[in-house]
Parts: structure tokens; sequence; C-alpha cells
């Protein structure tokens, strides 16, 4: 039997993630979102005191900005746009008629809107820190929580298409923010230790499009601008990455205009916690009843 | 091929400085090349010259410089003779 589909099976007799008839789009239970509550606030307690700026975004951003982030370019295949009806009545009548006899795509003329889901948490806040003119001496550090969306569907629980990222985005001179990078490798590995996990850390490999993407994952191997913190979810010989750390040199600074106190251009760098898959990943290690979890995990959890 | 090369990447390299102001050592990372813009110069190369670059060669060290542009689509035209 296919294991992957045995754990999302598993989940769902246990009702820790809801079936909806679409892969990878899932409900949870309130237990589920316990194990999420309970981790967040793990990072709370490790992150809480570096004095990060936090703001909450929607699950949806500005096209506009979406379009300045280049994201089409590196992976267009993942991206999703959030499309309205804008007719009038005749349209409507049309639009009605078409759905029920079902034989032409009745999506066709729907236009899309300034809204498109947002793809990773920080995407709206580098436009947003841009309109506020030079950072602070110092650099600035954020943190955020969104649920994003990607469209690769997948009987993988691991792989959603509507999940959460926490985010510390950090801005501020080279040194700075791969310091920054450093310290949360430090600490992640920490953290998932306390709770248990078995983790690894490798240079990641995003799915970049076509045969230009090959280049552009090349040269982010090349350049050791992302790695990734490892646990087996699906396969021992296949981790999941449940944490990324990424390096941007001054690219997002020169695309949205992020400058220091002096004026020069900001380096970013981010740390990234897929929320489902951790919690996926405490589920597959410790048992899907979280009363069943080591004493230690447990207390680390909701001590 | 310096010349052809030199054309491509003045017209689809986006660099903020004349090709003619870039010598065959430079960086072009340096001078401006992102890495976007370093993909659009190899598809360009590959229809002007009629190659394929391997995914061994799709990094960064490839579009380096002019010069390492020149070096790689040399060597893609020599292992494709010998084929």
């Amino acid at each position: 039997m296919d294991m992957q589909t045995s754990f999302l099976d598993r989940l769902f007799d246990a009702g820790l993630l809801i079936d909806t008839g679409v892969d990878g789009l899932y409900g949870r239970s309130g237990q589920f979102e316990d194990v999420i509550a309970a981790f967040e606030r793990l990072i709370d307690k490790v992150g809480g005191g570096d004095g990060a700026e936090a703001m909450r975004f929607p699950p949806g951003m500005n096209r506009a900005f979406f379009e300045t982030s280049g994201y089409m370019k590196s992976f267009p295949q993942l991206a999703g746009t959030v499309h309205s009806f804008c007719g009038g009545e005749l349209d409507h009548m049309n639009l009605l008629k078409c759905m029920e006899v079902g034989e032409e795509d009745w999506t066709k003329d729907q236009k899309a809107t300034d809204i498109v889901l947002t793809p990773a948490a920080c995407y709206p806040l580098y436009p947003t820190v841009a309109r506020r003119g030079n950072l602070p001496a110092g650099g600035a550090l954020f943190d955020l929580q969104s649920y994003c969306f990607r469209h690769e569907p997948s009987k993988d629980p691991a792989r959603q298409q509507l999940f959460r990222m926490r985010e510390y985005v950090c801005m501020g001179t080279e040194q700075h923010v791969t310091d920054f990078r450093q310290s949360w490798m430090d600490r992640g590995v920490a953290m998932m230790k306390v709770v248990g996990l078995d983790v690894t850390i490798d240079i990641a490999n995003d799915p970049f499009f076509g045969r230009a993407g090959k280049m552009m994952v090349n040269n982010q191997r090349d350049q050791n601008l992302k790695f990734e913190l490892l646990i087996p979810i699906n396969s021992a010989a296949n981790p999941t990455a449940c944490m990324s750390f990424n390096y941007h040199q001054d690219s997002f600074g020169t695309k949205w205009g992020l400058n220091l106190e002096d004026g020069s251009v900001a380096h970013t760098a981010c740390v990234g916690f897929g929320l489902e898959r951790i919690a996926l990943a405490l589920f597959h290690t410790h048992g899907l009843d979280v009363k069943d979890w080591p004493e230690h995990v447990r207390a680390a959890l909701w001590g | 091929m310096n010349e052809t090369i030199r054309e491509l990447l003045g017209r689809v390299g986006g660099l903020p400085v004349a090709v003619t102001d870039i010598t065959d050592e430079a960086d072009l990372y340096a001078a401006g090349l992102s890495s976007f813009a370093s993909v659009q110069v190899m598809l360009a190369i590959e229809e002007a010259f009629d190659i394929e670059f391997p995914d061994s060669l799709l990094n960064r060290k490839s579009f380096a410089s002019i010069a390492a542009i020149e070096a790689t689509v040399a060597q893609i035209i020599k292992s494709r003779e010998a084929a």
C-alpha cells in the first residue's frame, strides 16, 4: 500500500484532518489546531525576546505587489489568482445556463481581481516596510504568520495547497542578517530536539519551473542561499522540509527599495516554520493521540 | 562568437552599463546581471548557436563573464562534434 495515502487515511480516520474532496485542501480538528497553537507558543518563547514587530496579513495579497515580487518568473505553476464574476445581468444568465448544462467551463469568463493568494507569509511585508522609508539603525525584525497557497495537489498530507507559515524576517547589513539566519538554524535544531523530532539540515531544492528553473536552483545551491530543516514524515529516505532559512542577499532590498539608515541597500533573510508539517511530524513520530506522547514532549508543548 | 555573445548580452542581459564597457574577464554579476537575466541570456545563446546547455553547465559560473560564456559555449559545441 502507498505509505503516503495510508498516513493521510489514518489522519482522516483519527479525525485530525478532514477530507474536503480536494487533494491538499483539508479541515483541521481542534486537537490538530491545539498542537499548532502549542508549537507557536514554543516559537514565541524562543524568538519572543528578539523584539520582532508582529504583523498579520490575510492569505491574499495585492496583485501589483505579487507581480513586482517576480514569483511568476520562478514558480508560475504554484501561483493562485483570485477571479470573480464581473459581468452584467445577461452574462449572469449565460453563466447559470453554462453551469446547469455543464458542457462548457463556466469559469472561463471570470475576471482577475486585484487579489492573489499569498505564496509565502513574508510577501506582503516588503512593500509595506519600503513605504515607511529608510530602516532604523540596527535594521529591523518582523514576525509574520499566514495561510499560504501553492497549487500542487498531492495525497501527501505534508504537501497541502493551503497551509500556514510562521516567519521571522530580518533586514539589515549582510553580517546582521546572515547572523540572524545562523542563529535560527541553531535554534530550530534545538527546538525540534526538545519536542523529540529527529532532524537534518540540508541545502534546499526548490521546484523552480522548467529548464530556466534548473539554473535558478543551481545558483541557489551554489551560493548557499537556502537551507532546510528536514524531518522524516513519509519516508526516512526523503525527509520533509519543516523549516527553511533563506538569505536573499540584496535582491529584495533592491527590488522593493529597502534601504538602511545610511541609504545603502538592505540585505534580507527569513526563517520559516511550516506549521502543518511540524504538527504532522509530531503526530507521525509520537502517535495520533497526543495523550500517548512522551511526557517531556507534552511538557515542552503544554507545560 | 564573442561578438554574438556581446550582442545577446546587450539585448537581453538588462545590464545598467553598455556591453562595450565590459571587458571579457569582468564579473557580469558585479556589473548588474541578475540571475533571471542570466537565464534569458542562456535561452538566447541556445537559440543563436543552436545548442542546448546540459544541466551540469546551468549554473552561475557558466555566465560569470563574457569569457566564461564563450568557454562554456565552445565546450558544448565541441562535445556535440565529438558525439
